[in-house]
């Protein structure tokens, strides 16, 4: 039987199921020592963020290097939702969550709100009308404060107030249903909830920063992407005038330390699974239209400023998933990991690996961490050394292979699924090779 | 009659909104001013201080943008050798200040126009993204090459001043020989190299360079030599900025180019990059802005880097070509 018969979905079980077992058996048994088994499961945090940088960056063109601030975004708020299941911070063990609940619901109450008007729209003719009796300029402040009016009373009615309802709704319910539980399971199901609650965050971040900010071109994408990265490191240094918890410049402790291989590897796989098939759905193919070429396809009709959003949003949750379970790795945060140079790291996986490749951004993130945790083997008094190198690297791949080890290649059940075409013309009948054998499964293609 | 009234109502209302904003504005600003006018003064001299030098920085960013389409990531790593190189001259071989400074201006160009040689030439017609990727991985390495112990070491190094720092007085408002120097210097630099944009020949190469490049090479233009020229323009006003900088913060480390360049990078956006005026300006608007958030907001200090790059992404939002920018530079 051909390895390419099997169906997809039956593949990629296949290969987690291998992939964990042999690791977590390597864990258990002591193959590998307590240093190597934090590479591992650091390799594969960073593969999750630096994924999510492959979207941004390689499938929608994106160059925006602020991905260090969502992964913090992500690390700090899923933090803090278990560090209140655990202390109590915040004076009830769900109340960090409630808050941030509250926040979530009601900001995408209020953008649902605003869309359902169509405000965008209402505007533009509201605009045209007036300009027909006041100059251009006269009638964009008028429509600009009454936008600004009305889109801040929906943020603060509508918003406001279902996200209130919904902080109370969590307080009310969670700690009976969790009560019940066996305290493990509830554990672990507040770390599920922390790390969900803490990936949307970034997501929604992401959405207010990429609206106003993914106009430009990338020159200025860039520095605006980097300006914001600065200020959400400046925002951790001082966030303990906001949050007392967070500590601010001296870093937060005593996180719990939840993420365990299985979890690593659970997440892993779903933001795997959901990445190749959102890469492959026709809004896949809409994102990699709007990177090749932006006006062809504006002109085909796909709406590239709304992929553009799509795309930076996916990448930020990633980004946010990838921070909750860095947090509770080791169980402390300071800002200094979130430097805009840490925005830097999963960039070289992404272009080390190739450009727009899952494979390659997978395999990048495992031979970049390897590297610079293999490089400690040198003498001590090279240490400093590792990041003398990682640039040169960076540099010789960018001087003879810009597009990365695996360009855009991808391996095993991550490749491109082949579409049922019409049947060939005569023709063209010799040179394809579609057959319906090789058909993957279509239930793993939605 | 029912129109005319509804456009002046109209009329009225949009300039009361500005209006409204503008005294708004002039409210918090006066407040500022009125409450405490010598720290205000004291703040603005500041800020003009270090606009200055970030202005010196910017128009290198500026000059390497409009010519290469390239943001030269690594130029505060060469401000930051800059500083090194005239720490060197002063302690070891007891160069006096224009010697020193002399010395760090000469070794910028150099090593600008390597950076060029070896990093980006090559990359000069593959995808502007690589060049830029680039730019960066050289930024890193010159951070952590220099920070070697066998090269500058990790620390923190004390500078000497290669003369004395004189105070004076005025009502309360204090300044130095420093701001007098760095001033004079920059304003110097900054008329120099609108000369030499706009009045030499190898200012209209440049220029036309930056136009169109392969109408530039038909024109008989060695547009690489051009280009090389630019990056040593720049080296030599990073070499300068950096000794004053260091100078007036006597203070130096491998990583200090970070800020000062990410700062002026900003203040030439803010101005409208690949204008040297412009440069200028928003370099000063930057330096006031930084000086104003550390005198007057609570926790200002801290907050001063997010305030600035809080400036950056207002701008861009608002006219993304910056106050002096083409607006015919394609941005969208």
């Amino acid at each position: 039987m051909k390895i390419r018969s099997i169906p997809t979905w039956l593949r990629a079980v296949v290969f987690f199921l291998v992939v964990g077992v042999v690791i977590q058996l390597a864990f258990s048994r002591g193959w590998l020592t307590e240093y190597w088994q934090q590479i591992i499961m650091l390799s594969s945090i960073l593969a999750i963020s630096a994924l999510g940088l492959n979207m941004k960056y390689g499938y929608a063109g994106l160059f925006a290097i602020g991905h260090a601030a969502f992964y913090g975004i992500g690390a700090y708020s899923s933090a803090l939702v278990t560090k209140d299941w655990t202390t109590q911070w915040s004076g009830s063990p769900v109340g960090a969550l409630a808050g941030l609940v509250g926040i979530e619901v009601g900001f995408v109450a209020a953008v649902v709100t605003i869309s359902v008007l169509d405000i965008g729209h209402r505007r533009r003719a509201l605009r045209e009308r007036l300009e027909e009796i006041v100059s251009p300029f006269e009638a964009s402040v008028l429509t600009t404060t009454l936008t600004v009016l009305v889109a801040g009373a929906i943020l603060v009615v509508v918003g406001g107030g279902v996200g209130w309802l919904a902080r109370q709704a969590v307080l009310a319910a969670l700690p009976p249903l969790f009560g019940g539980l066996p305290a493990a399971v509830s554990e672990q199901l507040v770390f599920l909830i922390a790390l969900i609650a803490g990936s949307v965050l970034a997501a929604l971040i992401g959405f207010v920063v990429g609206l106003p900010l993914l106009n430009l071109t990338y020159d200025y994408l860039c520095i605006a992407t980097l300006g914001f990265g600065i200020i959400t490191y400046v925002f951790f240094n001082n966030a303990d005038q906001l949050i007392p918890t967070m500590k601010g410049a001296r870093g937060m402790v005593a996180i719990p330390r939840l993420t365990t291989w299985p979890w690593i590897l659970g997440i892993f796989a779903v933001a795997l699974v959901v990445m190749r098939n959102l890469i492959y759905s026709s809004t896949g193919r809409a994102i990699l239209a709007t990177r090749d070429d932006l006006t062809a396809a504006d002109t085909m009709g796909i709406n590239t400023y709304q992929y553009k959003i799509l795309a930076y949003s996916v990448g930020c949750a990633f980004a946010g998933l990838a921070g909750g379970l860095y947090a509770h790795l080791y169980a402390f945060l300071h800002p200094s990991n979130f430097t805009w140079l840490k925005s830097v790291d999963p960039f070289v996986m992404v272009v080390f690996g190739g450009v727009g490749s899952m494979t390659g951004t997978i395999l990048g993130a495992f031979s970049f961490v390897t590297l610079l945790e293999g490089l400690r083997v040198l003498p001590a008094e090279l240490i400093e050394w590792r990041y003398v190198i990682y640039p040169v690297i960076l540099l010789f791949v960018m001087l003879f292979r810009p597009q990365g080890i695996m360009g855009t290649n991808e391996w095993g059940f991550l490749k491109r699924p082949k579409v049922e075409g019409k049947k060939p013309a005569a023709g063209a009948a010799a040179t394809s090779e579609v057959t319906p054998s090789e058909q993957p499964a279509s239930a793993s293609d939605n | 009659m029912k129109d005319k009234v509804i456009k002046l109502l109209l009329r009225a209302l949009s300039w009361g909104i500005l209006a409204l904003l503008a005294g708004v504005l002039v409210r918090v600003i006066g407040g500022v001013i009125v409450r405490d006018p010598i720290i205000f003064v004291q703040q603005a001299l500041n800020g003009l201080q270090l606009g200055f030098m970030y202005a010196m920085i910017a128009v290198g960013y500026t000059l390497v943008y409009g010519v290469v389409k390239l943001i030269n990531f690594a130029y505060g790593d060469i401000f930051m050798i800059g500083a090194f190189v005239s720490f060197f001259g002063i302690t070891q071989y007891g160069f006096s200040f224009v010697p020193a400074l002399l010395l760090a201006t000469v070794a910028c160009i150099f090593l600008a126009v390597i950076i060029d040689r070896v990093a980006y030439k090559p990359l000069r017609d593959a995808p502007r993204i690589a060049a830029l990727i680039t730019a960066l991985g050289m930024s890193i390495f010159l951070e952590y090459f220099t920070a070697l112990e066998f090269v500058f070491s990790p620390d923190y190094i004390a500078f000497e001043r290669p003369f004395e720092l004189v105070t004076w007085e005025v009502g309360g408002v204090t300044f130095t020989n420093i701001q007098l120097i760095v001033a004079g210097v920059s304003i110097l630099y900054f008329m120099g190299v609108q000369y030499i944009v706009g009045r030499t020949k190898i200012g209209k190469a440049m220029r036309a360079s930056a136009f169109d490049k392969p109408t530039a090479r038909l024109m008989g233009i060695n547009v690489n030599a051009v280009i090389g020229a630019t990056f040593a323009l720049t080296g030599a006003l990073a070499g300068t900025a950096a000794m004053l900088y260091a100078t007036a913060y006597p203070q130096i480390w491998t990583f200090m180019g970070l800020q000062p360049g990410l700062k002026a990078f900003v203040a030439a956006v803010i101005g409208g990059i690949g204008s040297i005026p412009g440069a200028f300006v928003g370099s000063l608007i930057m330096g006031f802005t930084e000086a104003m958030t550390v005198g007057f907001v609570p926790m200002g200090s801290t907050l001063k880097d997010g305030v600035a790059f809080l400036l950056l992404i207002v701008m861009l939002l608002i006219k993304p070509t910056g106050i002096f920018g083409d607006p015919f530079e394609e941005i969208k």
